[in-house]
């Protein structure tokens, strides 16, 4: 164990690991909607973001732009990152509504128990991952880089990076959109009602097919954020880029409280931090393995989570 | 007659590796070694079937039983692995068992009480810190390098050249061994299945709280199933690693536990002969794709790079259509559809 | 009516088993006699995966020279079969074992890493076929006593050194941190470095291995501050790049070396050709297209590309077992025997063999390739002795 590199690097573990769990905040605010709403640990919402990451690096290719391409000033940069980021929530928030329409929605008029959907979401995550596979032949999908990387600001030997900055006050910004979109408007509203109770929102007025239609578009949406960020940051994307980072953000979402969209900020951040501090103290080989030590921790002792479970409970 | 029609079954699958229909044989691997893999998964899908199918349990962290079976021993029995032990296979085939039996129940016990879809996420947690601490070359489990030298069953069996039989070419003698363990676990299966143990885990499936109220001890009954799963999917593991001779961290992959997984939900779970068939099912369609090629506007690979993307597909059309497997258990086939009110 | 049914397809079934069991003798063919025409050789490694690259390359290399021989002797013909084993040990066994049931099966030219060597070479050994591999670089391969083994290029034992030496004569850093993926070829080649550089390595860290690990910030931290101006990384092309790209965005100015598993256009293609320019690679061969005679313009012909690394090998090896057949060495023991003691030019060295299968020493060569500001893997120099 290897105190002495944690104690040296503090301050900058502690940035990227804010930017690293930036992305996985977003991406599990998908996993906290669907599971506050449905119940349901939607396992193909990884493929929606890798959905997402092939459909930005595509549209930069498309722009001519590749690994070898110098970074364009500032304002073009801007606009790249504009269309890209549209696309790839397009991309993502469809690839979401179609795994609702095909695999969930017959499942639920059925009303089938747990273990059908389970079984159907592992399905359609394999089918969407396999293809992306199959369809680039497993190799990595090379990305130009867009953002210089300049120092906004130090703190001694930590430096805080542009694109750092970037990353996090995403996460926020997207995060109050949100949540004043889930609290303050009707349609939030709706959302509210279905995840405390399905059967007397629907005595209540609300069309609960659209709700959940709503639920995955909003994941699907918010992963497409975090895959064009992860784009950015790591760039690279390959067909099984979501699985891993899907599981570590189930576990953040876990962490701070399935169904709390604050929660999902919380234990997005919190994750990307201890899993840094975790390589740096075991080596960077264990990086995955403190996401799920940190979730089977979790799930045993604290199910709610942090903030508490807002929209769902934990115990069977 | 029944017993009848089951006896030419078991004939016929011993005598398997002497068939060789030109439409069942495959590219590569070649026949005996291809049956081998075959059996194993059957007895996987076997294992597998007693926690998902007859508990109702989903475990997405099958594939960490069959490692610790298969570490377990290549530790006790290489004389390459850390551990000073070198024991026989045979004497290290028990200690496998109990071993993972004891991870089965040190698993469950934490985790059982939590609801089926966060039961799913932890299995598949722990499996892949086994594969992580595993993948780790500074460990007693040496990582991608693997530990190696891992003897063969009973080296005290020889054919009359001198030459073992447990060799290192030919697979049938493992086909058969594995065969015979396939069936003594169809067996107990069986047993169990028909016993109180049984028809506790249809309760607990089909309503946990009913049961609880109507005096079903339901915890223990899940960390049964639990430690049984553990202990079949420990003896593949075992077999695994006295076949192979070498065993790594890349052999115990996520995907693997999908597969097996699928193998079940596509056979039929909650009964055996749909296990048995899933098992055959997974272990035998990928290797048939290989040598076709899928057409040139699709990327022109060879179709047992499609494996898993074809496996995902007939999970989720099972799931829509047929949720009860190929060959349904009829108590399964009522649990699963249609649940109206 | 249905127990009717039963008995009759029972009856059909025990019929067809026997009748079958009687016509199909059942065994493998006997065969594998003195006839020269029809034998076959193997190629065993990586085709698709993360390494594909590697593969790819070699399995051509091996191709040319089948193709040109079937050409000069079109009427007695050599067979290559190639075999995918994603280059992975624990798929390498299986394969293995459906190879050596082929009677006509007379030379190896592979498996292509380390780990499936592990894996595998028992089986073959075991067989009793010629192994010969042109790019399976972990040392401990020739300590295990198969008398099959043969390897065409230097080990890591002398790689290691090789770009340990570069790093403290060429770069003549204070510090060095060293980075391994933990796989049987990574973390030994590693270990080499390491021991050659001693006190000059600051720091060290493990990733997982290609593909299971993207985001190498906590790495990238730790290299920043140890305040080392040279990573060596042992591992291949995947992890190289992306961990080069974002080394290049925390703005680290160091130089990373990397080994032959890192000398891939892969590479490049991760890391992006800014962030690339300077890597230093070391190999233990020549620059394929520096390769004798008409390999080049031939390989370029057949396959629109330039050849990769050790494709030159594999044509070498390759032709090795061709001359065999050739001189009439038809069966596994004739073959070995030949091997053994043959004393081959090719177009990228002179092969002979030590006893325990290693190429001779005298005979090994190392360089050391840079990666230009293009993104193009260029020669730098002949590698330093030690």
């Amino acid at each position: 164990m290897d105190i002495d590199a944690l104690l040296r690097d503090f301050g900058e573990l502690t940035v990227t690991g804010l930017a690293q769990g930036a992305i996985y905040a977003l991406f599990a605010l998908g996993y906290t909607l669907v599971y506050g709403v449905l119940r349901l640990i939607n396992f193909a919402h990884s493929e929606v973001f890798m959905v997402g990451t092939f459909a930005a690096v595509l549209t930069w290719r498309a722009f001519g732009l590749d690994q070898n391409s110098p970074v364009p000033p500032a304002a073009e940069a801007a606009g790249y990152l504009l269309v890209a980021l549209v696309v790839a929530m397009l991309a993502a928030g469809l690839t979401a509504l179609v795994v609702e329409r095909v695999a969930y929605r017959p499942l639920r008029r059925r009303n089938a128990p747990v273990l059908a959907f389970l079984i159907t979401a592992i399905g359609a995550s394999v089918v969407l991952s396999e293809a992306a596979g199959v369809l680039t032949r497993r190799q990595v999908q090379p990305t130009p880089s867009l953002v210089r990387s300049t120092t906004v600001v130090q703190f001694g030997s930590t430096r805080v990076t542009t694109l750092q900055i970037v990353l996090v006050a995403t996460a926020l910004v997207m995060m109050a959109g949100l949540d004043l979109f889930v609290h303050r408007t009707r349609l939030g509203r709706g959302i509210r009602a279905v995840a405390q109770n399905p059967e007397v929102a629907t005595l209540m007025g609300v069309n609960r097919d659209r709700v959940i239609r709503l639920v995955f578009l909003l994941g699907g949406l918010m992963a497409g954020v975090a895959a064009l960020l992860y784009d950015l940051k790591i760039g690279n994307p390959k067909y099984n880029v979501g699985f891993d980072l899907g599981v570590k953000a189930f576990a953040a979402a876990v962490l701070g409280g399935i169904g709390n969209l604050r929660g999902a900020l919380l234990g997005g951040l919190l994750l990307g931090v201890v899993e840094n501090y975790g390589a740096a103290l075991f080596g960077s080989n264990y990086i995955n393995a403190v996401a799920f030590v940190v979730l089977v921790l979790a799930l045993m002792f604290r199910p709610t989570g942090l903030l508490g479970e807002s929209l769902g409970r934990a115990r069977a | 007659m029944k017993w009848a029609v089951a006896a030419v079954c078991v004939a016929l699958a011993y005598l398997l590796p002497a068939l060789r229909l030109p439409a069942l044989t495959t590219p590569e691997p070649d026949w005996a070694t291809l049956l081998f893999v075959v059996a194993v998964y059957v007895l996987l899908a076997l294992g597998l079937n007693v926690v998902v199918g007859f508990a109702g349990l989903l475990d997405l962290g099958y594939v960490g039983f069959f490692a610790v079976g298969a570490y377990s021993v290549a530790l006790l029995t290489s004389p390459n692995s850390g551990v000073p032990a070198g024991w026989p296979w045979l004497a290290a085939l028990p200690v496998a068992i109990v071993v993972t039996m004891l991870s089965g129940v040190l698993l469950g016990w934490p985790t059982l009480r939590l609801r089926g879809d966060y039961l799913a996420i932890v299995t598949l947690g722990f499996a892949e810190i086994i594969r992580v601490v595993a993948s780790d070359p500074t460990s007693v489990f040496k990582g991608d390098r693997g530990i190696s030298d891992i003897p063969h069953p009973a080296p005290f069996l020889r054919h009359a050249d001198g030459t073992p039989v447990f060799g290192v070419t030919d697979a049938r003698p493992y086909y058969w061994l594995t065969l015979t363990l396939v069936i003594v676990v169809v067996f107990a299966a069986r047993n169990l299945d028909r016993s109180r143990v049984g028809r506790s885990w249809v309760a607990i499936r089909e309503d946990e709280d009913a049961a609880e109220a109507m005096g079903v001890p339901t915890f223990r009954f899940k960390l049964w199933a639990f430690a049984i799963g553990a202990a079949v999917g420990g003896l593949s593991g075992s077999l695994y690693a006295g076949t192979q001779g070498f065993i790594n961290s890349a052999s115990f992959e996520l995907l693997f536990s999908i597969l097996i997984l699928a193998g079940v939900v596509m056979g039929g779970s909650g009964n055996l002969p749909g296990a048995i068939l899933g098992g055959v099912l997974i272990a035998y369609l990928p290797e048939r794709l290989r040598g076709i090629r899928a057409p040139a506007w699709l990327g022109g690979q060879d179709l047992f790079e499609w494996r898993y993307l074809m496996f995902g597909l007939v999970i989720i059309l099972i799931m829509l259509f047929r949720p009860q497997g190929v060959i349904p258990s009829r108590r399964r086939a009522l649990e699963l559809k249609d649940r109206d009110g | 009516m249905k127990r009717r049914l039963i008995r009759v397809l029972g009856g059909v079934l025990l019929t067809t088993v026997l009748a079958s069991g009687a016509a199909c003798g059942g065994g493998n063919s006997t065969g594998g006699g003195s006839d020269k025409c029809g034998l076959k050789l193997a190629f065993a490694g990586a085709l698709t995966g993360s390494a594909a690259n590697l593969g790819i390359h070699v399995r051509n290399g091996i191709k040319l020279a089948v193709d040109q021989y079937n050409a000069k002797h079109a009427d007695c013909t050599v067979e290559l079969k190639e075999v995918d084993t994603e280059g992975s040990p624990d798929k390498a066994p299986g394969l293995a074992r459906q190879l050596v049931t082929d009677r006509k099966l007379i030379g190896i030219v592979g498996p292509l890493f380390s780990g499936e060597s592990e894996a595998a070479d028992p089986i073959f050994n075991e067989a009793g076929i010629t192994v010969i591999t042109a790019s399976a670089t972990r040392t401990s391969l020739s300590t295990k006593g198969w008398k099959v083994f043969h390897r065409a290029v230097a080990n890591d034992d002398a790689q290691g050194p090789a770009a340990g030496n570069y790093i403290k004569t060429v770069l003549h850093p204070d510090k060095v941190f060293v980075v391994d993926d933990g796989s049987a070829y990574g973390a030994g080649l590693a270990d080499a470095v390491k021991s050659v550089l001693g006190g000059l390595v600051t720091g060290t860290d493990k990733v997982a291995a290609d593909g299971k690990q993207t985001d190498f910030s906590a790495t990238v931290t730790k290299v920043k501050s140890s305040g080392a101006t040279v990573l060596f990384y042992g591992g291949y092309y995947q992890n190289a790049g992306l961990l080069r790209r974002q080394l290049t965005e925390a703005r680290w100015t160091g130089t990373l070396v990397g080994g032959d598993g890192v000398n891939d256009a892969g590479y490049v293609k991760a890391a992006g050709a800014a962030a690339a320019a300077g890597t230093i690679l070391s190999c233990p061969c020549v620059p394929a297209t520096q390769a004798k005679g008409t390999f080049v313009a031939d390989y370029r012909a057949k396959y629109n590309e330039d050849p990769g690394l050790y494709g030159d090998v594999a044509f070498d090896a390759t032709n090795i077992f061709l001359n065999g057949i050739d001189a009439g060495n038809t069966t596994n023991a004739k073959m070995l025997e030949y091997v053994n003691s043959v004393n081959y030019t090719g177009v990228a060295n002179t092969y002979t063999f030590t006893d325990t299968g290693e190429l001779d020493p005298s005979l090994i060569i190392l360089w050391m390739f840079k990666v230009d500001h293009n993104g193009t893997v260029v020669p730098d120099q002949a590698a330093p002795r030690t």
